[in-house]
Protein backbone atom coordinates (compact mmCIF):
# COMPACT_ATOMS: atom_id res chain seq x y z
CA UNK A 1 0.00 0.00 0.00
CA UNK A 2 1.50 3.32 -1.13
CA UNK A 3 1.39 6.01 1.56
CA UNK A 4 2.63 9.56 0.92
CA UNK A 5 4.40 11.45 3.72
CA UNK A 6 4.19 15.20 3.17
CA UNK A 7 7.34 17.25 3.74
CA UNK A 8 7.43 20.99 4.30
CA UNK A 9 10.48 23.07 5.16
CA UNK A 10 10.60 22.47 8.93
CA UNK A 11 8.90 19.05 9.03
CA UNK A 12 10.89 16.85 11.41
CA UNK A 13 8.89 13.70 12.17
CA UNK A 14 8.84 12.54 8.55
CA UNK A 15 11.47 9.82 8.98
CA UNK A 16 9.85 8.50 12.18
CA UNK A 17 6.54 8.16 10.34
CA UNK A 18 8.36 6.48 7.41
CA UNK A 19 9.82 3.92 9.84
CA UNK A 20 6.48 3.26 11.55
CA UNK A 21 4.78 2.74 8.16
CA UNK A 22 7.50 0.28 7.13
CA UNK A 23 6.95 -1.65 10.39
CA UNK A 24 3.36 -2.38 9.32
CA UNK A 25 4.30 -3.32 5.76
CA UNK A 26 3.18 -0.15 3.99
CA UNK A 27 5.20 1.39 1.13
CA UNK A 28 5.91 4.93 2.33
CA UNK A 29 7.49 7.66 0.22
CA UNK A 30 8.15 11.35 0.75
CA UNK A 31 6.23 14.08 -1.05
CA UNK A 32 7.36 17.72 -1.12
CA UNK A 33 5.08 20.70 -0.41
CA UNK A 34 5.04 21.76 -4.08
CA UNK A 35 3.70 18.48 -5.52
CA UNK A 36 0.13 18.93 -6.72
CA UNK A 37 -0.79 15.41 -7.85
CA UNK A 38 -1.12 12.75 -5.11
CA UNK A 39 -3.38 10.38 -7.06
CA UNK A 40 -0.88 7.48 -6.96
CA UNK A 41 -1.18 7.23 -3.14
CA UNK A 42 -3.78 5.25 -1.22
CA UNK A 43 -3.30 7.25 1.98
CA UNK A 44 -1.51 10.40 3.16
CA UNK A 45 0.22 11.27 6.44
CA UNK A 46 1.20 14.85 7.34
CA UNK A 47 3.91 14.45 9.98
CA UNK A 48 4.84 16.75 12.83
CA UNK A 49 7.47 19.46 12.97
CA UNK A 50 7.58 23.21 12.64
CA UNK A 51 6.59 23.90 9.04
CA UNK A 52 7.69 27.39 7.98
CA UNK A 53 8.98 28.02 11.50
CA UNK A 54 5.41 28.17 12.88
CA UNK A 55 5.38 31.77 11.57
CA UNK A 56 2.03 33.59 11.75
CA UNK A 57 0.32 30.55 13.36
CA UNK A 58 1.38 26.90 13.46
CA UNK A 59 0.31 25.40 10.14
CA UNK A 60 -0.99 28.63 8.58
CA UNK A 61 1.59 28.89 5.81
CA UNK A 62 1.74 25.16 5.03
CA UNK A 63 -2.04 25.40 4.61
CA UNK A 64 -1.72 27.44 1.40
CA UNK A 65 0.89 25.28 -0.42
CA UNK A 66 0.14 23.33 -3.65
CA UNK A 67 0.26 19.94 -1.92
CA UNK A 68 -2.83 20.93 0.07
CA UNK A 69 -4.85 21.09 -3.18
CA UNK A 70 -3.62 17.54 -3.84
CA UNK A 71 -4.73 16.49 -0.36
CA UNK A 72 -8.20 17.96 -0.99
CA UNK A 73 -8.43 15.67 -4.05
CA UNK A 74 -7.33 12.70 -1.92
CA UNK A 75 -10.17 13.55 0.49
CA UNK A 76 -12.65 13.76 -2.42
CA UNK A 77 -11.47 10.29 -3.50
CA UNK A 78 -12.39 9.02 0.02
CA UNK A 79 -8.84 7.99 0.88
CA UNK A 80 -7.53 8.34 4.47
CA UNK A 81 -5.53 11.41 5.55
CA UNK A 82 -3.80 11.58 8.95
CA UNK A 83 -2.27 14.76 10.40
CA UNK A 84 0.00 14.35 13.41
CA UNK A 85 0.90 17.34 15.63
CA UNK A 86 1.94 20.06 13.13
CA UNK A 87 0.06 17.96 10.55
CA UNK A 88 -3.06 18.25 12.74
CA UNK A 89 -2.58 22.03 13.03
CA UNK A 90 -2.31 22.23 9.22
CA UNK A 91 -5.51 20.21 8.65
CA UNK A 92 -7.35 22.52 11.08
CA UNK A 93 -5.99 25.63 9.34
CA UNK A 94 -7.13 24.27 5.97
CA UNK A 95 -10.55 23.53 7.48
CA UNK A 96 -10.51 19.83 6.59
CA UNK A 97 -11.21 19.13 10.28
CA UNK A 98 -13.24 21.40 12.60
CA UNK A 99 -11.79 23.84 15.14
CA UNK A 100 -8.28 25.02 15.84
CA UNK A 101 -5.20 23.95 17.83
CA UNK A 102 -3.91 27.12 19.46
CA UNK A 103 -1.42 28.25 22.12
CA UNK A 104 -1.36 26.04 25.23
CA UNK A 105 -3.15 27.34 28.31
CA UNK A 106 0.13 28.19 30.04
CA UNK A 107 1.89 29.30 26.83
CA UNK A 108 4.54 26.60 27.33
CA UNK A 109 5.96 23.84 25.15
CA UNK A 110 4.85 20.50 26.60
CA UNK A 111 6.78 17.33 25.80
CA UNK A 112 5.58 14.33 27.82
CA UNK A 113 3.89 10.94 27.75
CA UNK A 114 0.12 11.14 28.12
CA UNK A 115 -2.74 8.73 28.68
CA UNK A 116 -5.35 9.07 25.97
CA UNK A 117 -8.83 7.74 25.45
CA UNK A 118 -9.89 6.53 22.01
CA UNK A 119 -13.25 8.28 21.64
CA UNK A 120 -14.28 6.73 18.35
CA UNK A 121 -13.03 3.74 16.42
CA UNK A 122 -14.87 4.49 13.20
CA UNK A 123 -11.79 6.06 11.53
CA UNK A 124 -9.21 4.13 9.46
CA UNK A 125 -6.60 5.05 12.08
CA UNK A 126 -8.50 3.96 15.19
CA UNK A 127 -10.61 1.02 13.99
CA UNK A 128 -8.18 -1.50 15.53
CA UNK A 129 -8.69 0.02 19.02
CA UNK A 130 -11.64 -0.54 21.30
CA UNK A 131 -13.88 2.48 21.85
CA UNK A 132 -12.90 4.12 25.19
CA UNK A 133 -9.62 2.17 25.23
CA UNK A 134 -6.89 4.05 27.10
CA UNK A 135 -3.56 4.20 25.26
CA UNK A 136 -0.22 5.87 25.98
CA UNK A 137 1.46 8.21 23.46
CA UNK A 138 3.64 11.31 23.83
CA UNK A 139 2.70 14.90 23.02
CA UNK A 140 5.22 17.60 22.03
CA UNK A 141 3.70 20.97 21.21
CA UNK A 142 3.26 24.62 22.18
CA UNK A 143 0.08 25.11 20.14
CA UNK A 144 -2.15 22.17 20.93
CA UNK A 145 -5.03 23.60 22.93
CA UNK A 146 -8.11 22.52 21.02
CA UNK A 147 -10.93 24.99 20.57
CA UNK A 148 -14.13 24.86 18.53
CA UNK A 149 -17.32 26.95 18.45
CA UNK A 150 -19.77 24.11 17.82
CA UNK A 151 -18.87 21.37 20.27
CA UNK A 152 -22.36 19.77 20.29
CA UNK A 153 -22.10 19.08 16.58
CA UNK A 154 -18.81 17.25 17.11
CA UNK A 155 -20.49 15.02 19.69
CA UNK A 156 -23.54 14.45 17.48
CA UNK A 157 -21.41 13.59 14.44
CA UNK A 158 -18.95 11.39 16.38
CA UNK A 159 -16.01 13.57 15.32
CA UNK A 160 -13.97 13.41 18.53
CA UNK A 161 -11.18 10.88 18.04
CA UNK A 162 -8.86 11.26 21.04
CA UNK A 163 -9.13 12.87 24.46
CA UNK A 164 -6.68 13.21 27.30
CA UNK A 165 -7.54 10.65 29.99
CA UNK A 166 -7.35 12.28 33.42
CA UNK A 167 -5.02 15.26 33.28
CA UNK A 168 -5.67 17.88 30.54
CA UNK A 169 -2.11 19.24 30.06
CA UNK A 170 -2.75 22.02 27.53
CA UNK A 171 -6.22 23.26 28.51
CA UNK A 172 -8.03 21.81 25.46
CA UNK A 173 -11.80 22.16 25.34
CA UNK A 174 -13.22 18.97 26.96
CA UNK A 175 -9.61 17.63 26.88
CA UNK A 176 -10.02 16.94 23.14
CA UNK A 177 -6.75 16.22 21.33
CA UNK A 178 -7.87 14.50 18.15
CA UNK A 179 -10.77 15.19 15.77
CA UNK A 180 -11.94 14.03 12.36
CA UNK A 181 -14.15 15.21 9.48
CA UNK A 182 -17.76 14.04 8.99
CA UNK A 183 -16.70 10.93 7.08
CA UNK A 184 -14.03 10.03 9.65
CA UNK A 185 -11.43 9.72 6.88
CA UNK A 186 -9.49 12.91 7.68
CA UNK A 187 -8.05 12.69 11.15
CA UNK A 188 -6.01 15.29 13.10
CA UNK A 189 -4.28 14.21 16.31
CA UNK A 190 -1.83 16.15 18.48
CA UNK A 191 -0.19 13.09 20.17
CA UNK A 192 2.50 11.23 18.22
CA UNK A 193 1.59 7.60 17.36
CA UNK A 194 4.92 7.18 15.50
CA UNK A 195 6.79 7.93 18.75
CA UNK A 196 4.90 5.09 20.38
CA UNK A 197 5.29 2.50 17.65
CA UNK A 198 7.89 0.16 19.20
CA UNK A 199 8.42 -1.13 22.75
CA UNK A 200 11.99 0.23 22.67
CA UNK A 201 10.46 3.74 22.49
CA UNK A 202 8.48 3.16 25.68
CA UNK A 203 5.19 2.03 24.13
CA UNK A 204 3.85 0.51 20.93
CA UNK A 205 0.30 1.69 21.59
CA UNK A 206 0.47 4.02 18.57
CA UNK A 207 1.35 1.36 15.99
CA UNK A 208 -2.31 0.49 15.38
CA UNK A 209 -2.79 3.96 13.86
CA UNK A 210 -0.56 2.79 10.97
CA UNK A 211 -1.72 -0.84 10.96
CA UNK A 212 -5.21 0.59 10.72
CA UNK A 213 -4.38 2.35 7.44
CA UNK A 214 -3.03 -0.87 5.91
CA UNK A 215 -5.93 -3.03 7.12
CA UNK A 216 -8.75 -0.60 6.37
CA UNK B 1 -7.95 56.97 -23.48
CA UNK B 2 -8.62 55.91 -19.89
CA UNK B 3 -5.78 56.55 -17.54
CA UNK B 4 -5.85 54.28 -14.45
CA UNK B 5 -3.81 55.86 -11.69
CA UNK B 6 -2.33 53.48 -9.16
CA UNK B 7 -1.46 54.76 -5.71
CA UNK B 8 0.74 53.29 -3.05
CA UNK B 9 -0.98 52.60 0.27
CA UNK B 10 0.29 51.58 3.66
CA UNK B 11 -1.77 48.87 5.31
CA UNK B 12 -1.77 47.90 8.96
CA UNK B 13 -3.65 44.81 10.12
CA UNK B 14 -4.28 44.42 13.84
CA UNK B 15 -5.07 40.81 14.71
CA UNK B 16 -6.65 40.15 18.09
CA UNK B 17 -8.24 37.17 19.78
CA UNK B 18 -12.02 37.11 19.83
CA UNK B 19 -13.68 38.26 23.05
CA UNK B 20 -13.62 35.55 25.68
CA UNK B 21 -10.75 33.62 24.06
CA UNK B 22 -7.99 32.79 26.53
CA UNK B 23 -4.79 34.73 25.78
CA UNK B 24 -1.96 32.87 27.59
CA UNK B 25 0.65 35.41 26.49
CA UNK B 26 -1.32 38.29 28.01
CA UNK B 27 -2.01 36.49 31.29
CA UNK B 28 1.71 35.60 31.59
CA UNK B 29 2.65 39.26 31.02
CA UNK B 30 0.10 40.35 33.63
CA UNK B 31 1.53 37.91 36.17
CA UNK B 32 5.07 39.08 35.38
CA UNK B 33 4.06 42.73 35.87
CA UNK B 34 2.60 41.74 39.23
CA UNK B 35 6.03 40.31 40.17
CA UNK B 36 7.34 43.86 39.70
CA UNK B 37 4.47 45.15 41.88
CA UNK B 38 2.53 46.63 38.95
CA UNK B 39 -1.03 45.50 39.55
CA UNK B 40 -2.80 45.82 36.21
CA UNK B 41 -6.00 44.32 34.81
CA UNK B 42 -7.41 43.24 31.43
CA UNK B 43 -3.98 42.77 29.84
CA UNK B 44 -4.22 41.92 26.17
CA UNK B 45 -1.84 41.52 23.25
CA UNK B 46 -2.42 41.99 19.53
CA UNK B 47 -0.37 41.09 16.51
CA UNK B 48 0.31 43.76 13.89
CA UNK B 49 1.18 43.00 10.27
CA UNK B 50 2.26 46.02 8.18
CA UNK B 51 2.97 46.32 4.47
CA UNK B 52 2.67 48.62 1.45
CA UNK B 53 0.56 47.80 -1.59
CA UNK B 54 -0.59 49.47 -4.79
CA UNK B 55 -4.24 49.99 -5.57
CA UNK B 56 -6.41 52.35 -7.61
CA UNK B 57 -8.05 53.78 -4.46
CA UNK B 58 -8.23 53.15 -0.70
CA UNK B 59 -11.47 51.14 -0.98
CA UNK B 60 -9.85 48.69 -3.37
CA UNK B 61 -6.82 48.44 -1.06
CA UNK B 62 -9.13 47.78 1.90
CA UNK B 63 -10.94 45.01 -0.02
CA UNK B 64 -7.71 43.35 -1.01
CA UNK B 65 -6.32 43.41 2.54
CA UNK B 66 -9.60 42.00 3.85
CA UNK B 67 -9.22 39.11 1.43
CA UNK B 68 -5.65 38.57 2.73
CA UNK B 69 -7.03 38.39 6.28
CA UNK B 70 -9.63 35.82 5.31
CA UNK B 71 -7.23 33.66 3.29
CA UNK B 72 -4.07 33.73 5.41
CA UNK B 73 -3.46 36.37 8.05
CA UNK B 74 -6.27 35.40 10.45
CA UNK B 75 -8.03 32.26 11.56
CA UNK B 76 -11.74 33.09 11.64
CA UNK B 77 -12.36 30.57 14.44
CA UNK B 78 -10.39 32.60 16.99
CA UNK B 79 -9.44 35.98 15.51
CA UNK B 80 -10.93 39.43 14.95
CA UNK B 81 -9.06 41.94 12.83
CA UNK B 82 -8.97 45.63 12.10
CA UNK B 83 -7.52 47.11 8.90
CA UNK B 84 -6.07 50.62 8.61
CA UNK B 85 -5.23 52.00 5.17
CA UNK B 86 -3.21 55.21 4.69
CA UNK B 87 -1.46 56.77 1.75
CA UNK B 88 2.13 55.54 1.90
CA UNK B 89 4.82 58.09 2.58
CA UNK B 90 7.45 58.27 -0.15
Amino acid sequence: MKVGIIRFPGSNCDRDVFHALQLVGAEPSYVWWNQRDLSNFEAIVIPGGFSYGDYLRAGAIAAITPVIEGIKDVVKDKKPVLGICNGAQILAEVGLVPGVFTINQKANFICKWTDLEVKTNRTPFTHLYEKNEVIRMPIAHAEGRYYVDYLDELHDQDQIVLGFAGNNPNGSLEAITGVCDHEGLVCAVMPHPERASEIILGSDDGLKFFQGIVNY
Amino acid sequence: MILVMSMKYHAQVEISLKRGMLNPEASTIQRALALLDYLVENTDTIEIVKFDLEASNPEVAQEEVQEMCERLLCNPVIHDYQIRINEAEE
